[in-house]
Parts: structure tokens; sequence; C-alpha cells
């Protein structure tokens, strides 16, 4: 176990130093941040005094180096737009990304998962059936569609909940409903795929035979050996959603990292988009890694593979 | 099961890399009634891509005639005339119009992006199975550092950096595409690589070439194409949203992601511009999961409502059975990320 961990943190670097590679050329790429981030009348000499300080004027491959050395140093460098660390910048938003993401996962978890076991257990029904199609119409809804018809409809005709921003539960309820939408169907439609093969083994036939209730065999028989999936599909959708919504948090106002990081794309904020980028992905990494960890302790076949 | 004789070139059969008949079922899944769904997916896109095409012919007015007099029209059934059924926008251009224009854009451009992803992520993945060793790691560590960055950032980067292009929005939709043919394609080679007419033909001498595209590659098409069915509606969720950041397809030209993004301004005030082009956008993206939830149960009845998952669970069997330690997480990986990435409208 501990040589595959290592293989896939080794792999996973790898991916890291890929990733920050073309990062750092599309930004190379978009134009000097001298011009961009100083005002139009600067003088030639400010502007070299400006790539100078941030060490713009060496060629790419060097700051790409010297960039590297002082990230394994913990230092990100300062934001072009924000007199501040950036990856102070970034871990700030870090916070309202996190409550909006676990808010969005704990909705769908709690309203999918029984969904998915009855549509499974009742299969064929009109039950099932109705759930099929709202899944499917479901996955079919964009995000930020979604979003401004709830803000519409609850808060501007209605005005039920705040329009957007962050503050009490009031504001995390809307950008919360509107992004577990799409990941209840998923996970709606995971769970009832995996029982329905789960129901389908010689196990449940034994629990049956035994002469447990069909409640107890599909809820806990079932549901235990479909667990694996479910588990993964949420750890992955943690792992995106880490990123930030960037779609909902742009419809609902949300300062969280996927607006920061579109913010600090659009200001050519070199330093803060590497930071969040770094960030992201090495939240997405450690989320990859826990479930693989997870994986062997739901099922023990793993380990002795 | 796919089938094949000593002396045939061809499989018989469509079915993914098989899990041999370990994984027969015992009980099959009752059929439904598919065709209707098949059809209603068709019927939806085939609907959408006539409008695209002949948006010229279709459409009342211009996509860009602008009349301030008749700024802000709300729809017939809230006050309007039959003039602009839909409406009109905050320069009095015809909703229905640019929605019908917007087709264009938002559904052309995903087609044609769809049908370049799988070219090339087909061929990569084929070649990632078959040659295995440093041309796979590469190939694979390619998916892998762009899968562990959340693709929309990434799309977003590379339009606001490069510019918004028509180009530059194709290859953007094309590289959110090909890792998921990449990934399945490779999948489906390496569980076939020791099948038995495979085998039959490395022992005939076939050359590689030859076993890859006249033996494997058929295998691989009716997954793709159900792929291509979500991948589509994937696509035109990106490609509005994109649009809706103003990173799409530029101004006047319409697109639905845009005229989404210019109706929020007035989202107190003029409720249909918000309304309609999310519907259109829904309904064409609902045709093409239709289509492909269909295709897959049609092509394939034991896989029914998850291609990913079922593939995983290959992987697993595969893992369980063979003891491959080293080859642990990239099958858990694999599946399950196709799993994941399987049905369009994941972005958030």
């Amino acid at each position: 176990m501990a040589r595959h961990v290592l293989r896939r943190s080794v792999r996973a670097v790898a991916a890291l130093l890929l990733v920050t590679a073309v990062v750092f050329t599309l930004l190379h790429l978009s134009g000097d941040p001298a011009y961009v981030l100083l005002a139009p009348d600067a003088t030639p000499e400010q502007r070299a005094v400006f790539r100078a300080q941030y060490g713009l004027d060496r060629p790419l491959s060097v700051q790409y180096a010297r960039y590297l050395t002082r990230v394994v140093q913990g230092d990100f460098g300062q934001s072009f737009s924000f007199q501040a660390p950036a990856l102070g910048v970034a871990l700030e938003r870090l916070p309202a990304t996190l409550e909006l993401t676990l808010a969005a996962m704990a909705l769908a978890v709690l309203v999918s998962i029984p969904a998915g076991v009855l549509a499974a257990r009742w299969r064929g029904t009109p039950f099932d059936r109705l759930m099929m199609a709202i899944t499917l119409v479901g996955q079919s809804v964009p995000t930020f569609w979604l979003g401004m018809m709830m803000i519409m409809v609850v808060a501007v005709h209605f005005r039920l909940l705040p329009v957007s921003g962050r503050g009490g539960w009031t504001h995390l309820v809307m950008p919360a409903v509107a992004l577990a939408l799409w990941l209840m169907a998923l996970l709606a439609r995971v769970t009832r795929s995996e029982v329905l093969e789960a129901l389908e083994q010689d196990y449940v036939r034994t629990a049956r035979a035994k002469g447990l209730t069909e409640r107890a065999v599909a809820g806990r028989h079932a549901l235990k050996n479909a667990l694996l999936p479910i588990v993964t599909v949420l750890g992955l959708q943690f792992g995106s959603l880490l990123g930030g919504a960037v779609m909902t948090e742009t419809v609902f106002a949300w300062p969280g990292v996927g607006t920061m990081i579109l913010d600090a794309i659009l200001k050519k904020d070199v330093p803060v988009v590497l930071a969040g980028v770094m960030l992201v992905a090495i939240g997405f990494i450690i989320v990859n890694l826990a479930l693989d960890l997870l994986y062997t302790v739901l099922d023990p076949r793993i380990r002795r593979a | 099961m796919t089938v094949a004789m000593a002396g045939s070139d061809e499989p018989i059969g469509v079915l993914v890399a098989g899990t041999a008949d370990a994984a027969v079922r015992v009980t099959p899944a009752p059929r439904r009634g598919l065709g209707g769904l098949v059809g209603g997916g068709l019927a939806i896109l085939a609907i959408a891509l006539t409008v695209a095409v002949f948006a010229g012919t279709i459409a009342p007015h211009g996509f860009d005639d602008q009349d301030l007099a008749f700024a802000l029209q709300p729809p017939v059934g809230a006050g309007g005339t039959w003039a602009n059924t839909l409406g009109t926008d905050a320069l009095g251009r015809d909703v229905l119009s640019r929605i019908v224009y917007g087709a264009r854009t938002s559904l052309l451009l995903a087609l044609a992006s769809v049908l370049l992803a799988a070219v090339v992520g087909v061929t990569l993945g084929l070649v990632s199975g078959w040659a295995g060793g440093r041309i796979d790691a590469a190939i694979m560590s390619l998916v892998e550092a762009q899968l562990s960055l959340p693709y929309l950032l990434l799309a977003i980067a590379f339009m606001a950096l490069l510019g918004p292009s028509l180009i530059n929005l194709v290859v953007v939709l094309v590289l959110r595409s090909w890792v998921v043919y990449a990934r399945l394609v490779r999948v489906a080679v390496l569980s076939m690589k020791s099948r038995e007419f495979v085998m039959i033909a490395v022992a005939l001498g076939a050359t590689d070439r030859r076993i890859l595209f006249r033996h494997i590659a058929p295998n691989v098409l009716a997954p793709a194409l159900v792929v291509s069915s979500f991948q589509l509606a994937e696509l035109i969720i990106v490609e509005s949203s994109l649009g809706f950041l103003g990173l799409g397809v530029q101004p006047p030209t319409p697109s639905w992601g845009s005229m989404l993004s210019q109706g929020r301004e007035y989202i107190a005030s003029a409720w249909w511009l918000v309304t309609f082009p999310g519907l259109a956008i829904i309904v064409t993206v609902l045709g093409a999961n239709l289509l492909g939830d269909a295709l897959r149960d049609a092509l394939d009845p034991r896989l029914r409502t998850s291609v990913g998952l079922s593939l995983w669970r290959r992987a697993m069997d595969a893992m369980v059975t063979r003891g491959k330690g080293s080859r642990r997480s990239t099958a858990l990986g694999e599946g399950a990320v196709e799993g994941h990435l399987e049905r369009g409208g994941g972005e958030r």
C-alpha cells in the first residue's frame, strides 16, 4: 500500500509540474502584465522597473525555474493587483467554497441516496420512471441558468431570499440547491443502478431466504455493496468542486475560489492564478489519494489484490 | 460476447471489452420501449439541427436587426404581439430569431468539436492501449494532468488569455472531450488484448495496424457512439457557459450562452430574456442525453444506466481475479472517472 501511495504521489507531482508549466506558458503568451496592470500613461522606465521587480524581464524558463524554487519554499509570490501574498489571496476564499460545496453535497446525499434505493426497489413502477425522468432533466439543466431562474422567481418576485452574496444561511440556500441539482441527479442514478446490480446477487437471495424484510435487504445489504461507486462519485465531485463552482459562484456573486481565479485570470494576476491553480490541483490530488485509501477500507478484496 | 472464428476477419457483435463470460447476469434486464426514446432524442436533435442549418429561412427577423422603439417587448401571451413571438431584447432585437441563429453557434460548434475530439481521442486511446509502455505512460500522464485541473477554469484561462476566437473555442471544446474517448478506448483495448479473437489474429501474423483497425476498432465504435451523444450534451453546456462569461462567440453573433448573459441584466424586468434561451439549451441537451441513454441500452442492455460504472466493475473484476497490484489505481481511477464524466451538464 505504501508503495502504491508513493507511486501515485510521484505521478501526481509530475501532473502538477505539467499543469503549472502549461498555465505558466499560457499566461506568458497572453501578454505583458506591465501593460495590463500599469496605467496607460506609464513611462517605459516605469514598466521596466515593474518587470524587474517581478522578475518578468528574464527568459520564461528561468522565470519558471525560479517560481518553482520559491514555491517549494512556500513562497507563491506577490499578487499584482492586491498588495498581498498570492497564496493568502487564494486561501482567503477557501472557506466560502468549502461551505457551498459541503452544503450542496450534503443536500445531494440526503435526497438522492434514499431516492435511488427506492427507485431500485420499485424498479419499473411509475415512481421509478418518474425518478429517472427527473434525473434525466436534472442533468440537462445548466446550473447557471437554474440559478438565474431561482433568483428571478424566489428572490426578485417573491422576495423570500437574498439575491446574492455570502452571509447567513439564507444566502446559502439558493446557490447550494442550484449546485446540488446536477449532483443529485447523478447520484440518484448511480445509486439506483448499483443497488439494482447488488439486488441480483446471491447474498441478497440469502438475506431474503433468511426472512429479512425487503427494506433491510435493499437498505442494508444491497446499499452497502453499492457504496464503493457512490463514494467514488462523491469524492471526485468534491475534488472538482474544490476549484470552486465558477458558474454558480458567478451567478450568485459567491466569494469563492472559482470567482477568485476567474477574476485573477481576467486581470492577468499571474501569481494569484498560479497559486489558485496549485491549490486546486493539490486538493484534487489529495482527494484522489484519500479515495484510493478508502477503497481498501470499503472493499477488503482490494487489499489482497 | 464477441465471437470470432479462426479465419474470419470481423468479430461478431458490438460489445465493449468483454468481461469474458464471468459477468453474465442471471436475470436479464427487462427491455423497455427503447425505440421511442432513441426516436425522441433523435427527433429533438434533428429539429435543432434543421433550425441551425436553415436559420436564415426560419428566423422571422435578422439576428442583429435593432429597433429601439420596440425594445424589451414582452412575448405573446404576456402582452406582446406575433411580430415578436418571444419578445425583444434591450436593443429591440427579436428573441426568437436570435435563438434560431444561436442554434448555429451552439449546436453546430458543439457537433463539430465532438467529431474532432472523437477522432483525436479514439486514435490516442487505441495507440495508448495497444502500444503500452512509454507511449501509454506519456499519453496517460497528459490525460491525468488535464483531469487534475477543473476543466472549466482551464477553458476560461485559455479563452481569456489567448482571445475568444472561433478556433480557440473549438480547441477548448475538443480539449474537454478527447480525454473521455481516450480513456474509454484505452480500457477497452486493454481488456480486448487478451481476448481470443485478438490472440488468433496475432497468431496468424496480422500486423499491429491491422489488428488495431480491423479487429479492435470496430468493437470500440458502439461505446464511442454512446459517449458522443453525451459529449454533445456536455459541449453545448460548456459552450453556453463560456458564452455566459463573455468568453465564447463574440457579439453581435448570437449564442444561447451570450443571450443569457445579456438577459441577466434585465432579470427583474424582462423574464423572457433569460427564460427562452435557457429552454433552448435544455431541450437540445435533453435530446442528446436521451439519445445517449437509449443508444447505450439498445447497444448493450447489460450496461443499463451507466457505461462508466459498468466499466469500473469490469476493471474491478479483472483486477481482483488477476491480482495485478500495479494496475490497481489506474483501473480504479479510470472506470470511476468515466462514470463521473459520462453525461453532459457537469459545468457548474
